[in-house]
């Protein structure tokens, strides 16, 4: 099965192999040094879901130590944003973790809006819940559609890819763009939601709040899935947390931890939802857990199409937002407005600012510094996969080649989040 | 002598307490305050606050002055999940000034401080592991600083 696809052992081990012995038996007690293999997982391996290389040093089928390289996809977009105007940062931000982009848009939003000291009208903290928490249950479909691929079960993927399409098409009605929607953006939302959202959403929220226990069932009494799950993929929960463990990992360990419940922000305070956890600490807790997670986000949904505020989608910042285009050109003002900040961009008062969201992945925060330009001076984005990421060697430890497969499947980082 | 800004803040008081001098400044962000830690003892405040609750390191980042002085400023930002708080300390580093790693506080600093060491060419002393974590490992210079150009690095994928 999986490991068939991993065997590109490093031509000098097999060599020594071959040599000391060509059968391969009774070569345990003798020759235990020479049966230390390397393994090169990746950087181009299926499973990784990105560009990740692992380093496996191996006894037989045993992991003794795994090294975890990272870089392959660094692009270098922290240094981008810093030439960047604050609002030409915001597409940049989809491109970090580009299953999860709203939330991202989200958290610099919410940062700059911090150094700004804007208020948001409720409509648009509203409709910037519901679109992340459509986004989160778009990116935990691709979750389990590809966790459960590598681990053999083909047909959860195509469920969930089709309805994963249905979130993409609300995408596409609000935001022109499935995937980069940049829609979220410092003083609100980029465009007017568009007509007939209501109906198109709560057809979508009845179909997917459905379509969960249809994913789970085929899954979670799975003989095959269960074996291949239970009892995988555990570490000390003291050692998670010092790791730089966050999100759904660190819930299925049993720690009642969300940054939309600590600290909240976009109104979040103002929707009732659970903080699902396990205690079992192993893939198939992770499984739960974020199974659960997605009836939550359902939960959140129903609510904010329920209650949904009328009102601005966007602040009253003439000096930062666009300005409409029929006033654009019956009103000098706006036409002033809108040259400024098209060739000059706004200017963002002096200071820092670390902004906490719930990214699908866990705790993503974003570090933004102003020098009171135009220009941010420092972005830093804390994303959740590269402290996840960072337990991934000793969380292999000691693990069969098969399992690694579940257990980085169980871990859900984007590597485009982890390199940035 | 505590920053007036921090003369009530708790955690600070506590820190000052324990390490009298290790705070040489603070700063009022628009989320909580900064403190501003004597370089040569991050490692002991590091310390205290991971056994008064602060058990997660959220990252560790750099920001570059250039061309003010002094240039560089590491930024930790702390977590506490028993306490639900949050906490940003940060040290400020002259040019070729080393720092102390804090990875025998918290192990998840590993990869954090690589990070810092590749992208700004800030050392980490008592590091287990510091080499370039993103950028290949025979790269020259330091991406994120103020003074490596944004376009046009003498690297050019065009000329082979």
């Amino acid at each position: 099965m999986t490991e068939g696809k991993t065997h590109v052992a490093s031509l000098d081990a097999q060599h020594e192999l071959a040599v000391e012995d060509p059968s391969g038996i009774e070569l345990a007690d003798q020759h235990a040094s020479a049966r230390k293999m390397t393994l090169n997982m990746g950087p181009q391996h299926p499973s990784t879901h990105g560009v990740l290389r692992v380093v496996l040093e191996l006894d037989g089928e045993t992991i003794l130590k795994a090294r975890p390289e990272i870089g392959y996809l660094h692009t270098g977009i922290e240094k981008e944003c810093e030439v960047k105007k604050y609002q030409q940062v915001v597409p940049l931000t989809d491109r970090v973790d580009y299953l999860s982009n709203l939330n991202n848009n989200l958290c610099y939003s919410l940062a700059v809006e911090r150094l700004l000291g804007l208020e948001i009208p409720p409509m648009a903290q509203w409709m910037r819940v519901m679109l992340c928490e459509l986004t989160r249950v778009s990116s935990h479909l691709i979750w389990l559609g590809t966790h459960a691929l590598d681990i053999g079960a083909m047909s959860v993927y195509f469920y969930c890819f089709r309805e994963r399409e249905e979130i993409m098409k609300v995408f596409e009605m609000f935001s022109g763009q499935r995937m980069m929607t940049s829609y979220i953006r410092p003083g609100g939302l980029a465009l007017e939601p568009p007509r007939g959202w209501h109906k198109v959403v709560s057809n979508l929220q009845e179909r997917l709040a459905r379509g969960i226990d249809e994913y789970e069932n085929l899954l979670a009494s799975n003989p095959i899935w269960v074996n291949r799950t239970k009892g995988v993929g555990m570490l000390p929960v003291d050692t998670m947390i010092e790791l730089g463990v966050t999100g759904p990992m660190l819930r299925a360990a049993g720690v009642k931890t969300d940054a939309r419940k600590d600290f909240p922000h976009s109104s979040y305070e103002l929707f009732d939802f659970d903080v699902p956890t396990r205690k079992a600490n192993d893939v198939y807790a992770r499984f739960e857990v974020r199974i659960e997670e997605m009836r939550q986000s359902m939960r959140i949904v129903k609510q904010a199409l329920d209650g949904m505020p009328a009102g601005r989608w966007q602040a009253d910042a003439p000096h930062i937002l666009l300005p409409d285009r029929e006033q654009m050109k019956t009103q000098m003002e706006s036409l002033i407005y809108h040259f400024k900040i098209v060739t000059e961009g706004y200017r963002v008062p002096a200071g820092s600012v670390y902004q906490v969201v719930e990214s699908p992945r866990g705790e993503l925060g974003y570090y933004v510094v102003s020098d009171g330009t135009a220009n941010p001076h420092r972005v830093f984005m804390r994303t959740p996969s590269f402290g996840n990421l960072q337990s991934l060697g000793a969380m292999l430890e000691g693990v069969l080649i098969a399992d690694s497969i579940a257990v980085m499947g169980s871990m859900d980082f984007v590597l485009g989040d982890v390199d940035r | 002598m505590l920053p007036e800004v921090l003369s009530e803040n708790a955690t600070a008081l506590a820190i000052s307490q324990q390490l009298p001098d290790a705070i040489v400044d603070a700063q009022m962000a628009a989320d909580g305050p900064v403190f501003f830690i004597r370089p040569s003892q991050i490692v002991a405040v590091c310390r205290f606050l991971k056994d008064s609750g602060f058990e997660q390191i959220s990252g560790i980042t750099g920001v570059d002055w250039w061309p003010k002085e002094p240039r560089f400023e590491v930024i930790y930002l702390l977590h506490s999940l028993r306490h639900n708080a949050r906490v940003r300390l940060s040290v400020r580093l002259g040019e070729h000034d080393e720092s102390e790693s804090v990875c025998c506080v918290w192990r998840g600093a590993n990869w954090y401080e690589r990070e810092v060491f590749d992208l700004f060419g800030i050392s980490f002393r008592n590091h287990p592991n510091l080499e370039r974590i993103m950028m290949p490992a025979d790269w020259e210079g330091y991406p994120l600083r103020k003074d490596y150009p944004v376009h046009g690095h003498k690297y050019s994928y065009q000329e082979e």
